[in-house]
């Protein structure tokens, strides 16, 4: 060993700048890689945001969040971004599970790591749990396609005629800016008329129609590297349990790196959650 | 290197994150209920100073993770420089784009006022100037339809217009 240790020592000392064995960032290439595999998804996700941004700046009207995102499990309506909220301390919680697993790592606790890990993946199934819910509340019950959007905006004050049989009977009055939401009877939509402040009769317009498509895109990709996230999860929780990373002796760096991507997702929702729900 | 916390401190950390990004959350969706008038009826917040609020606390959230849960504190500076240098990039794509979606909006808002302008033709005019007429008409149809085109979203107030176009 003594011999090892001064035979290292030797060569590190005539090495030159670019013969290697030297990590001038003190971090495996795994872990490096994984910071710039993030890096480059950073970007991804900020083209696809940064598009929805360019599409609402560049529409007149646009679909108000806290109408739009208002239902929860259980028939409830009108209660703006409550859902959205639970949906985001799942995934936060899920967040901190993870650091946990990664500081049980750090001390060579097997079962620590198994433990916290099993907590994250189920976090990250809950949020997956919830976001289903979400879709198939848009899809089949609000008809929100990447087609269609029924999330319009009045741009003038009025009066309607009509009534949906939901919220809005007829004589209500409305003012420009204020959100609606078309409805659709036997598969047909069914805009309500409507009578503007200097008399003329319209029918209510469905929104634009970007909207949908730019919202299950951008969630959708979202959700997607939450799904392989708990999909990796999974198969380095069970590898950890098989104790092949106690055996490497390097400090579950594998649970460290998996963690990496799973912050990661969390910090994009942080940003989703900002774009979509928030502004 | 992630060594320079004891694991005491790292578990205070994690309960550090989970109230402090808890508290955060609450308090961007408190703003944006209360901005709005959800909370106390007919109280209303400026729209920048939510909106400058909500940005802020979204960014320090995300400072928060990727500094303490990524554990970017401890890495080595060059690295840190390695990755968070490019995303300055991203600023010139925001003002880029948002600019560009500004334009597109004055594009719709142009198209608007051309269709307008050819519904508004009284027809008695048009049978007036039977000879004339036509001529112009189709113009700016031709011109109507062409900004149509580069209408990517296709809002559906111009396709209302076009309705009012056809009828005349």
């Amino acid at each position: 060993m003594a011999d090892h240790a001064a035979h290292t020592h030797d060569s590190h000392d005539h090495a030159g700048l670019w013969d290697g064995a030297k990590e001038p960032f003190k971090a495996s290439y795994g872990k490096l890689m994984m910071w710039y595999f993030l890096l480059s998804d950073a970007f991804t996700f900020a083209g696809f945001l940064i598009a929805y941004g360019t599409l609402r700046f560049s529409s007149p009207s646009w679909p108000v969040p806290d109408f739009v995102f208002s239902s929860l499990p259980g028939d409830i309506h009108h209660k703006p971004l409550i859902f959205v909220t639970i949906m985001t301390f799942v995934l936060i919680a899920s967040s901190v599970t993870m650091v946990r697993a990664v500081q049980e790592g750090h001390r060579y606790n097997k079962k620590g790591v198994v433990f916290w890990m099993f907590l994250t993946i189920l976090g990250g199934l809950a949020f997956l749990g919830c976001q289903a819910w979400e879709w198939t509340t848009l899809i089949g019950k609000e008809h929100m396609t990447i087609h269609n959007n029924p999330f319009g905006s009045h741009i003038e004050n009025g009066v309607y005629l009509e009534g949906d049989g939901h919220d809005i009977k007829a004589g209500d009055s409305f003012v420009a800016g204020s959100s609606y939401m078309v409805h659709k009877h036997d598969g047909e939509w069914a805009p309500l008329k409507y009578k503007t402040e200097s008399g003329d009769i319209k029918e209510q317009q469905l929104g634009p129609k970007a909207f949908g498509a730019l919202f299950f895109f951008i969630t959708g990709f979202h959700g997607f590297h939450v799904f392989s996230g708990v999909v990796f999860l999974l198969i380095i929780m069970i590898n950890a349990w098989s104790g092949i990373y106690a055996k490497r002796a390097n400090k579950y760096e594998m649970v460290e790196k998996i963690g990496l991507y799973w912050h990661f997702v969390d910090l994009v929702w942080v940003f989703v959650f900002l774009v979509f729900y928030l502004l | 290197m992630a060594g320079h916390l004891s694991y005491e401190e790292g578990k205070k950390v994690v309960v550090k994150g989970l109230i402090l990004l808890g508290i955060v959350t609450i308090a961007e969706v408190l703003v944006a209920l209360i901005g709005k008038g959800y909370i106390i009826p007919g109280f209303h917040m400026p729209v920048w100073l939510m909106y400058l609020f909500m940005i802020s606390m979204s960014l320090y959230k995300a400072y928060f993770i990727v500094y303490e849960f990524m554990h970017m504190k401890y890495e080595m500076p060059g690295m840190v420089k390695s990755v968070l240098v490019p995303t300055v990039l991203l600023i010139w794509a925001l003002i880029a784009f948002f600019t560009e979606g500004k334009s597109w909006k004055e594009w719709r808002a142009h198209t608007k006022d051309v269709a307008v302008n050819i519904s508004n033709i009284p027809v008695s005019k048009h049978a007036e100037h039977k000879e004339m007429a036509p001529v112009k008409h189709v113009e700016e149809a031709i011109h109507v339809e062409a900004a149509e085109a580069i209408d990517s979203t296709k809002l559906n107030h111009t396709e209302e217009h076009k309705v009012e176009v056809e009828k005349h």
